[in-house]
């Protein structure tokens, strides 16, 4: 029963992951991305960070390691895997989720508290929740614009497979509450099955008591017993 | 075997926003230049090995399928030179 919290060089909130995942009750586990899954992993993190420095592209290099392929294979077996942030370009980049996260519109880095609406409550992720709830998460990243080919957009809309919008606190999505330019205000998404999940903003960073907000805690429940 | 250079282009796709160019774009229009528009492009010089020039293209759209390109948001082109 191990969370495996994948870790690449310039991984940064993989200690951020596994903690919150451990005060949640899961047996987490960081693990270094080229040894592996461990042979008992009931989860998957690909967590924030620059790995690779964003070389290429943010993603492009971690997507294209051995790890990630047996990762794909886990995800399509059913195991919870949830990417943030860097951890979402990465599944992006490897085509576990559809669409690119890229640019800001600002073209700058944003680090800022941003408003989500659950779209989709029938996930591992969001069960939590109901559709329609609002939830404060922090967004810290320079690429995370979403954007898609209108043939995967329609695609996604039809299947439900978009996870979050970025809303106003009241849950109404305008052009304003979006912090980066994502078409449809698309913050978090989800890959062929509802058990694959990534999204931009940082659910580990809202999760212990002592660090204001306890929000992303029902996102990081998915991946606990 | 021959020796090539494939060059391969990538570029946004048109009508995805690229905000960087933008930048670039106003940051020159400080500096008193006038122009119409600007795009941004990666270009990567790839020297190769192989049968022909068909061979070496093919070798480097690969490349960009894989690796260099974005499908979802970019467009490619592979250029070969003998070397």
């Amino acid at each position: 029963m191990t969370v495996a919290v994948v870790r690449f060089g310039g991984s940064n909130c993989d200690r951020d992951a596994e903690r919150a995942l451990e005060h949640l009750g899961a047996d987490a586990e960081i693990v270094w991305y080229e040894d592996g899954l461990p042979a008992d992993t009931t989860g998957v993190v690909l967590p924030g960070g620059f790995s690779y420095g964003d070389y290429l592209r943010a993603g492009a290099m971690a997507a294209r390691t051995p790890i990630v392929n047996e990762i794909a294979e886990a995800a399509a077996d059913g195991v919870p895997v949830l990417g943030v942030c860097n951890g979402a370009q990465i599944c992006a980049e490897a085509g576990l989720v559809p669409g690119a996260f890229t640019v800001n519109e600002s073209a700058r880095f944003q680090c800022e508290p941003v408003h989500l609406r659950v779209e989709n409550a029938d996930t591992p992720f969001t069960r939590a929740y109901d559709e329609g709830d609002v939830l404060e998460l922090p967004i810290a990243h320079g690429e995370g614009r979403y954007e898609v080919r209108p043939d995967a957009r329609d695609r996604i809309e039809s299947e439900d497979r978009v996870l979050f919008r970025y809303c106003e606190p009241d849950g109404t999505v305008t052009e304003a509450a979006n912090p980066n330019g994502s078409r449809e205000n698309v913050a978090g998404v989800l890959g062929e099955r509802a058990s694959t999940a990534v999204l931009m903003p940082h659910p580990e960073r809202a999760a212990l008591p002592d660090l204001g907000g306890l929000d992303g805690q029902g996102i990081l429940a998915g991946l606990t017993p | 075997m021959a020796a090539f250079t494939a060059t391969v282009t990538v570029r946004l796709k048109s009508g995805v926003l690229d905000p960087e160019a933008e930048t670039t774009q106003r940051a020159l229009e400080r500096l008193d230049f006038d122009l119409e528009d600007l795009r941004f492009a990666d270009r990567y010089e790839i020297d190769l090995d192989a049968a022909d020039g068909d061979a070496a293209a093919e070798r480097a759209e690969a490349m960009a399928e894989r690796l260099l390109a974005n499908p979802t948001i970019h467009d490619y082109d592979v250029a070969i030179e003998a070397r």
